[in-house]
């Protein structure tokens, strides 16, 4: 019991201090039926740290680590390498064991973290105005499409058949309960859809993802204008946030509000969390804005200094009227986000966003080389949709065999449906000879 | 102010009596001022070595490749530094005691970063074949074997990111259980006045209209006003349990048995289970749903603000209604159920599978503590937290009589006519090197002080710490209202502008106006 530091001899001085017999005698509150009499059965006793790292040890070793084999996985999560000073710096005890900045006095190290933060986002977004982070793309998704819902004071909101499927269930899981409409149109493998013969005058916003989950990329700049014309407003999704390091980010083509991950940029995978959700906003909408916000602001002898803002829309002072019922935000990631981007800079994001595409499109050629494949996009970033003339699951079953980690079926996503589609990603993790790997793997798994 | 080329202030302006003056850089000793990362660009700079992009044909489509974003340029000894200097600002509980009430800021062992570290677990794909994942699923499996035990719960979903998410969960998994029995005339939540503000808030986002329940003289929920308002219109009531006044609801059995008598569902806000863990199972005290805060009761770090961690238990009555995703144990070893339709699980809350990061570090602090850890461990909380109660309360007035669980509560009867606020009290602890208490929190309370030490505080630095609460209270007392209202002095800020900050909100960095337009001007 290593993390307990009173001693028995402390625990009977304190006693005494408390005029109490035991340490019982401080739960007499608990009603006797619910009271246990000692440790609770079924659980094994504690455990020093080498038994539990071998312990945790050996089921970690059951997994395959993505680094470890030629992967190619994306569809929301995406492996990169993360620069070692990342995760030195996030595993500062200043940072990585503080609480939220209620006291900004002693906590101007997150604080500004967070205020820089908030610029970055803005900026790769091309946005006016971010808040300093959500829990994860798809809850940020929700949350954009219920803020869409009190700016426009309409109901109905309209979801790309390109969204990421988990992006578009965890909105319908809000609106079924929450009490909107979402509209969703059927998986659109090919790209290409008529979103704007669905808004209404009931309709608050459009929700289009690029790229999309199948790897398509588009300028919605035309549909940004046409939704606005009819009093909706864009949303734009980015799952992967190494793509705006490239194209044109949706402020420029006209969002309304970007909800992006942000896991690509000093995060690990970790088997799907923690991520972080990046928010950002055109400058009116600020007070509808879910979430934490951290303002610059001058202390008491005019130096400027950072505190948490505009909590009156928050849970904690609004309560049953708050903007939203979200409480903490994913700070820790959003800290490694923000790390890795200053490492990158403006030239090395622009060039690992250039590698992360010419590495796909290598690996499209080499993918569109093995008989009976066929790519379905036109434009892609570092993802791409691939036609195979067997299921894909089972395909990807036949690679993991063979230690290859070859891309995301799509009826992974859309269960009973695309099952021949196969979602493929490279990075500039990928090799070579992990491209040509997979592209014999393909060959022999197919023939 | 004036700046000098790194934007750092060119001269101290005068800040009190023990300001020196005169330095140039605006550097004291290891007090630092460290510009904004925008402020310190150089153009073509990077911290990052990378090969240059292969040379093919681009296949962007109709996209047009973007312009310049903005972004500094900085090397990586550069960014070391400044985010080193940055975390030097920070208060954390790595350096001090934080008895920051309602949010548990207890030691944060290393061993869970370590293991989460491990690449089994941090570098696997949530959509990698479930065959490649069976010890992930198996993490994930032994985990919801945890947490059903200690709450003597049926059912566990592990996908909410945090508590007020798993709030949320709760809320749905009830709505959804109406619904299944087409009972549409359920449109009330009833949440007592100390309740998180969360709460309320997760109460209405669910389109239910919120109903308060009053608390008693003793701070716990008045039994004979929730009674009254328990009717056919009500659909459950939200309880936070120990409460908020950090006292065990004494009547929580007999409240459970109204509630389910008036047909509605018992939510336990949970964020308070480090107090009870491992002693009560809260499936004793009737409740049918409750989330738990990895981060709280099992001690993965808050990182600044998150991420949390907020899995929900269910007992028999609810169990049938949870999200996706969950673990099943199938005929070729463990399973992921992933969409809402392969069985009655109500929907997704979050993209892939939960916080796994999360996972590891709660069940190898579960591992270290084990069932005869955590009885020690939430037993010493609670008698910390009454320590530090019978030692201030001739100096302070605790709002409540009684044993208190791991928290304890002050109200500001200790201040009147003393010119100082909980808040001045509050700021001059941090020139005393504490993290203030929570304060007006829970608003039940006036002037609300709530102090948490947590287990991991060691007898010594509990004195230590009432020894100096002893001493603010009687300099309080002895009228010495200006050295409250000038603290702190010795922190890198002095007192934050809030109003300003909200008035005319700057959110981020612009660049400043180029000089060269201005001189054309």
């Amino acid at each position: 019991m290593r993390y307990l530091p009173l001693t028995e001899a402390d625990r009977q001085s304190m006693l005494s201090a408390i005029n109490v017999q035991s340490v019982e005698d401080l739960f007499r509150d608990v009603p006797k039926a619910a009271r246990l009499d000692g440790p609770i059965g079924g659980l094994p006793n504690h455990m020093g740290e080498l038994e539990v790292e071998r312990l945790l040890g050996g089921m970690a070793a059951r997994n395959l680590a993505a680094g470890t084999v030629p992967s190619f996985l994306g569809a929301g999560s995406y492996r990169h390498h993360v620069p070692a000073t990342v995760d030195h710096l996030v595993q500062r005890g200043e940072f990585l064991t503080a609480y939220t900045p209620y006291q900004p006095e002693v906590s101007q190290g997150t604080l500004q973290v967070l205020f820089e933060f908030q610029t970055q986002v803005a900026l790769l977004t091309g946005m006016e105005v971010a808040n300093a982070s959500m829990y994860d793309g798809a809850t940020a998704c929700a949350e954009a499409v219920m803020m869409a819902n009190r700016v426009t004071r309409r109901k109905k909101a309209v979801l790309s058949g390109g969204l990421h499927p988990h992006y578009r269930d965890v909105t319908t899981t809000d609106a079924r309960f929450i009490g909107f409409e979402a509209v969703t149109m059927p998986a659109a493998p090919k790209g290409g859809e008529d979103l704007l013969a669905l808004v209404d005058g009931d309709t608050s916003c459009v929700v289009v993802q690029n790229p999309d989950v199948f790897g398509h990329v588009r300028d919605y700049s035309e549909l940004a204008k046409a939704c606005q014309a009819k009093g909706a407003l864009l949303i734009v999704v980015v799952t992967e946030a190494v793509s705006l390091g490239l194209l044109t980010p949706p402020g420029e083509m006209g969002a309304d509000i970007v909800a992006a991950e942000g896991q690509s940029l000093g995060n690990a995978l970790n088997f799907g969390g923690p991520y972080v959700g990046l928010f950002a906003v055109k400058d009116k909408y600020v007070r509808q804005m879910p979430g934490r916000l951290c303002g610059q602001t001058v202390d008491a002898d005019g130096r400027r200094g950072f505190v948490l803002t505009l909590s009156t829309r928050e849970q904690h002072i609004r309560r049953e009227k708050a903007t939203s019922n979200i409480c903490t935000n994913s700070g820790l990631c959003a800290l490694a986000f923000s790390i890795h981007l200053s490492l990158l800079g403006e030239e090395g994001l622009a060039r690992l966003a250039q590698i992360n595409h010419a590495k796909a499109v290598q690996l499209a050629d080499r993918l569109s080389a093995v008989p009976g494949v066929e790519i379905l996009n036109d434009g892609f970033f570092n993802e791409f949709t691939v036609k195979l003339p067997k299921p894909a699951a089972e395909v990807v079953e036949a690679l993991a065999r063979r230690r290859i980690l070859g891309g995301v079926p799509a009826s992974r996503l859309f269960p009973g449906e695309l099952e021949d589609l196969l979602l493929v990603a490279a990075t500039e993790t990928n090799t070579e000879s992990d491209m040509d790997a997979f592209a014999k793997a393909l060959s022999e798994v197919l023939a | 102010m004036s700046m000098n080329s790194q934007g750092r202030p060119s001269s101290i302006p005068a800040a009190g009596p023990d300001q020196v003056t005169g330095t140039y850089t605006g550097n004291r000793g290891l007090q630092i001022e460290e510009p904004l990362i925008f402020e310190q660009d150089s153009a073509g700079r990077s911290g990052v070595d990378l090969p240059d992009a292969p040379a093919v044909k681009s296949r962007l489509g109709a996209v047009k490749p973007r312009a310049r974003i903005g972004l500094p340029g900085l090397s990586e000894p550069q960014v070391v530094r400044h985010y080193t200097r940055l975390s030097q600002k920070n208060y954390a509980i790595d350096s001090g005691f934080y008895p920051l009430g309602s949010c548990t800021m207890k030691h944060n062992p290393r061993l869970n970063e370590k293991m989460a570290r491990l690449p089994g677990f941090a570098d696997v794909h949530p959509l990698q074949p479930v065959s490649t994942v069976q010890g992930a699923l198996e993490l994930m499996d032994e985990l919801a074997r945890w947490l059903k035990t200690l709450t003597g719960m049926a059912a566990v979903t592990l996908a909410p990111a945090a508590g007020a998410h798993g709030e949320m969960c709760g809320i749905m998994a009830i709505r959804a259980a109406h619904e299944a029995k087409g009972d549409k005339a359920r449109t009330k939540i009833l949440v007592p006045e100390s309740a998180h503000g969360t709460n309320p808030a997760t109460a209405a986002a669910c389109g239910y209209s919120v109903e308060a329940i009053p608390a008693t003289a003793d701070g716990r929920v008045d039994l004979e006003a929730l009674k009254a308002k328990l009717g056919p219109d009500v659909a459950g009531l939200m309880l936070t349990n120990p409460n908020t006044c950090g006292l065990f609801e004494r009547d929580i059995i007999t409240i459970a048995e109204a509630v389910h008598a008036a047909g509605a569902y018992f939510y336990c806000d949970g964020a308070n289970f480090n107090a009870i863990v491992g002693r009560v199972r809260p499936a004793d005290l009737g409740i049918d749903v409750m989330h738990i805060n990895l981060h709280k009761t099992f001690s993965t770090p808050h990182g600044g603000g998150g991420p949390g961690s907020g899995p929900v238990v269910f007992a028999d009555s609810l169990a049938p209604y949870i999200p996706v995703p969950y673990v099943v144990h199938g005929t070729d070893g463990l399973a992921l159920v992933e969409h809402a339709g392969e069985g009655p699980a109500f929907g997704r809350m979050k993209a892939f599978h939960g916080q796994m990061g999360m996972f590891v570090r709660a069940l190898s602090y579960m591992l270290s503590h084990g069932a005869d850890g955590l009885w020690q461990a939430s037993g010493d909380a609670v008698l910390n937290a009454n320590y530090v109660m019978a030692r201030l309360q001739d100096v302070m007035t605790a709002s409540f009589d009684g044993p208190c669980m791991h928290e304890c509560l002050f109200d500001d009867r200790f201040l009147k006519g003393t010119g100082v606020s909980t808040l001045d009290f509050a700021k001059a602890m941090i020139d005393e090197g504490f993290h203030p208490m929570t304060m007006y929190f829970p608003l039940v309370v006036h002037g609300a002080l709530l102090i948490e030490p947590t287990e991991t505080e060691s007898k010594a630095s509990l004195d230590q710490f009432i020894d100096t609460m002893r001493s603010l209270a009687e300099r309080a007392r002895s009228g010495d209202a200006e050295y409250f209202q000038g603290a702190p002095r010795l922190t890198p800020r002095r007192r934050l502008d809030e109003t300003a900050a909200a008035r005319k909100p700057v959110l981020r960095w612009t660049p400043p106006a180029p000089t060269e337009a201005l001189a054309a001007e």
